[in-house]
C-alpha cells in the first residue's frame, strides 16, 4: 500500500487514495481500510463510496470539522493490516451463453477466430474479483478478464439492456442487476437476482468477492426462473472505436 | 384513508425527503430532495422534521383534489399554484378543504415546488427513505421509484401546526444570476491555469441537459492536463468536466463512482440554488473553503430547530 492521500473533495467528503491503479492484490487491503474507515467514524459517517483505489468518505459536518475528520482517517489507517484473502464470499453464477441474450458472443468470437464455446469455456476459466459496485444498485465491477477477451465498449450504449445481462468491457466484467441502458458487450444471462430490497444486505455481491461463472443450458436456465427473451433492441452496430 | 388525489400528474412529480444514506457503497444513489432547503422550509411551516417526506413539483402540470381538510405548505418555485383557481403564492401554510382543487401549472420563477403534508407524507421506507428514484426502481408511493401518477391518493400522518410564518430572509430561490459556492478538490491541480480562472470568472449558462442526475453548464472550454482516472466515489454538486471541456454538476440522482476529473463541488446549499435555475440561467461559481461552506451549513440547520 502507499501512504494514503486524504484528499479534500467537497464541504463533507474525503477521498482516501490507496493505490494508482487497478490490481486483485489491492482488495486486501482497500477491504481493510474499509472497515477501519467505518469504526473509526461510527455515527458520524453518513456514507463510506469504497472504489477500485480509493474510498469516499461522507461524513456528517454536524459531528466533525475538517480537520477532525482528517485526523479520523490517519488514525484509522495508521498501522493498518490487509484482511485475510479469504475474507470476501465466493459464488458461482450460472449463466446461459446464447446469442439471443448475449449478441456480442459473436463478435468476440469472431474477433479471436473461435467458437462460441470456447469464449464460453474461458470466460468461465477464472476467478473474479468484485473491485467496486456502482453505476447501478448491485452493479459489480469484476476483473481481470484476461487479456486476449478484453473487448472495448459498444460505440453506442443500448437503451435497454435485460436484468442479468452478463457483459464484458475492457478487461472487467459484470451482471447488470435490473432493466437498464448500457453500453457493454452482451454474452449471456443469468437467472440470479442481484438486487432486491428483501435480500440481507440488499446486494449479492460486496467488494472483495469472488465470482465464477458457470455455463447451464437454456433449459435449466429457464426452470431457475431466467426470462429467454431475447436482447434485440440495440443502439448501433459495434465497432472496435474506443468507447 | 382520505388524503389528496392526483388528478393530473404533470411531467414530474416526485415523493421526496432528505435522502437514502448509508447504502451507497451498494451502488445506490442518494436521492432526496434535490432543493433540501426548500422542502426544509416546507416541512419548518407545518412544524414536521426538515427531512419529513413532502412532494417534489418540477415544472408544474398537476392537479390535486383534496378529499379532506388539511394544512399544507407550499415552497421553492413558482409554477402558477392555484388553490380553485384562486393564486397561491409559495412561501407560506394554507388549508385546503374537501373538493377544492390544487394545481400547479408552469414556471414563473424557480423549477422545483415544495409541498409539505402534517406530519410528511406516508410511504414505505425502503433502504431506509421514501425518496424516489425512477431509474432505480426504489422509493415512491409504491416504493418502486415512480413518479406519481393520475388516480394515486397521497396521505399523511400528523395533524400538522399551522400559525407558522416564513422568516423574510428565508427566501431560497437563487436571484437572477446566482453565485454558487464551490469547494476546491484535490484534481484542481490537473487543470490549465487559464481553465482554474475561467472556471471562478466566466459566467457560465444553465443547459437544457438537466434533470437530477446532473446539470451542464456551457462557457469557456475547461482542460484537464492530468493522467486519466480510475472511477471513484463522487460526492453530491461534483463539478465534473468530460473530454469536451464543459462542466456537468452531479446533483441527488447521481450514479455513486465515475472516472471524471472534478474542479471540486457544489456545497450543499448551492446545489438548492442550482436545482432552482432554469435553463438559459447564467450562474458563477464562487470559491469557498470547506470551513466557510460547512459555518454556512449549520446555521442553515440551526434555523429549523
Amino acid at each position: 500500500m502507499n501512504e494514503p492521500k486524504i484528499e479534500t473533495v467537497g464541504m463533507d467528503t474525503l477521498i482516501v487514495r490507496l493505490f494508482d491503479d487497478i490490481d486483485e492484490a489491492h482488495m486486501p487491503w482497500m477491504l481493510a481500510a474499509d472497515r477501519a474507515l467505518r469504526e473509526a467514524f461510527g455515527t458520524a459517517l453518513i456514507d463510506l463510496v469504497p472504489s477500485y483505489t480509493t474510498l469516499l468518505v461522507h461524513y456528517d459536518v454536524a459531528h466533525l470539522t475538517l480537520p477532525a475528520a482528517r485526523a479520523r482517517v490517519r488514525e484509522a489507517l495508521d498501522g493498518l493490516s490487509p484482511t485475510a484473502e479469504r475474507a470476501g464470499r465466493r459464488h458461482v453464477i450460472p449463466v446461459w451463453y446464447d446469442v439471443s441474450v448475449g449478441p456480442e458472443l459473436e463478435r468476440i468470437a469472431a474477433r479471436l477466430g473461435v467458437s462460441h464455446d470456447q469464449v464460453v469455456a474461458r470466460h468461465c476459466a477464472r476467478d473474479y474479483s468484485v473491485f467496486a459496485l456502482g453505476f447501478a444498485p448491485g452493479y459489480a465491477f469484476m476483473g481481470r478478464l484476461e487479456e486476449e477477451l478484453a473487448t472495448p465498449r459498444l460505440k453506442t450504449p443500448r437503451q435497454k439492456v435485460a436484468a442479468g445481462s452478463v457483459a464484458i468491457a475492457e478487461r472487467q466484467t459484470a451482471v447488470y442487476p435490473t432493466l437498464s441502458p448500457g453500453g457493454w458487450n452482451i454474452v449471456g444471462r443469468t437467472p440470479v437476482a442481484l438486487f432486491g430490497h428483501d435480500r440481507e444486505g440488499y446486494s449479492l455481491f460486496r467488494p472483495g468477492d469472488k465470482v465464477r461463472f458457470e455455463a447451464i443450458s437454456r433449459e435449466a436456465f429457464i426452470e431457475q426462473g431466467g426470462d429467454p427473451t431475447p436482447l434485440v433492441e440495440r443502439g448501433d452496430t459495434p465497432t472496435e472505436e474506443q468507447a | 384513508m382520505k388524503g389528496l388525489v392526483v388528478e393530473r400528474a404533470g411531467p414530474l412529480a416526485l415523493i421526496q425527503d432528505g435522502g437514502r444514506f448509508g447504502v451507497r457503497h451498494l451502488g445506490v444513489t442518494q436521492g432526496g430532495a434535490a432543493d433540501w432547503v426548500s422542502l426544509g422550509w416546507a416541512n419548518w411551516l407545518l412544524g414536521n422534521a426538515p427531512q419529513a417526506a413532502g412532494l417534489e413539483i418540477t415544472v408544474g402540470g398537476l392537479t390535486l383534489c383534496a378529499e379532506t381538510s388539511a394544512t399544507l405548505a407550499l415552497t421553492g418555485a413558482d409554477l402558477g399554484a392555484t388553490l380553485d383557481e384562486t393564486p397561491l403564492a409559495p412561501g407560506a401554510s394554507f388549508t385546503i378543504a374537501p373538493g377544492q382543487r390544487l394545481a400547479f401549472e408552469r414556471p414563473r420563477a424557480g423549477l422545483r415546488a415544495y409541498l409539505a403534508f402534517p406530519g410528511g407524507l406516508e410511504a414505505p421506507s425502503v433502504l431506509g427513505s421514501v425518496a424516489s428514484t425512477v431509474r432505480e426502481g426504489l422509493g415512491g408511493l409504491e416504493g418502486q421509484g415512480g413518479a406519481l401518477g393520475e388516480g394515486d391518493r397521497l396521505v399523511w400522518s400528523g395533524q400538522g401546526e399551522p400559525g407558522r410564518r416564513l422568516p423574510d430572509d428565508a427566501s431560497t430561490l437563487p436571484g437572477e444570476h446566482p453565485h454558487l459556492a464551490l469547494v476546491s478538490g484535490a484534481q484542481i491541480a490537473g487543470f490549465s491555469g487559464t481553465s482554474v480562472f475561467e472556471a471562478f470568472n466566466a459566467a457560465w449558462t444553465v443547459d437544457q441537459r438537466a434533470d437530477r442526475m446532473g446539470v451542464r453548464l456551457t462557457g469557456p472550454e475547461l482542460r484537464y492536463l492530468g493522467a486519466g482516472m480510475v472511477s471513484e466515489g463522487i460526492p453530491l454538486g461534483a463539478v465534473q468536466v468530460p473530454a469536451d471541456g464543459q462542466p456537468i454538476i452531479l446533483l441527488n440522482d447521481r450514479q455513486t463512482i465515475g472516472g471524471y476529473p472534478r474542479l471540486g463541488a457544489l456545497t450543499p446549499l448551492a446545489c438548492a440554488q442550482l436545482a432552482q435555475c432554469v435553463p438559459g440561467t447564467q450562474v458563477r461559481l464562487r470559491p469557498v473553503t470547506a470551513s466557510q461552506a460547512r459555518e454556512a451549513h449549520l446555521r442553515q440547520l440551526a434555523r429549523w430547530r
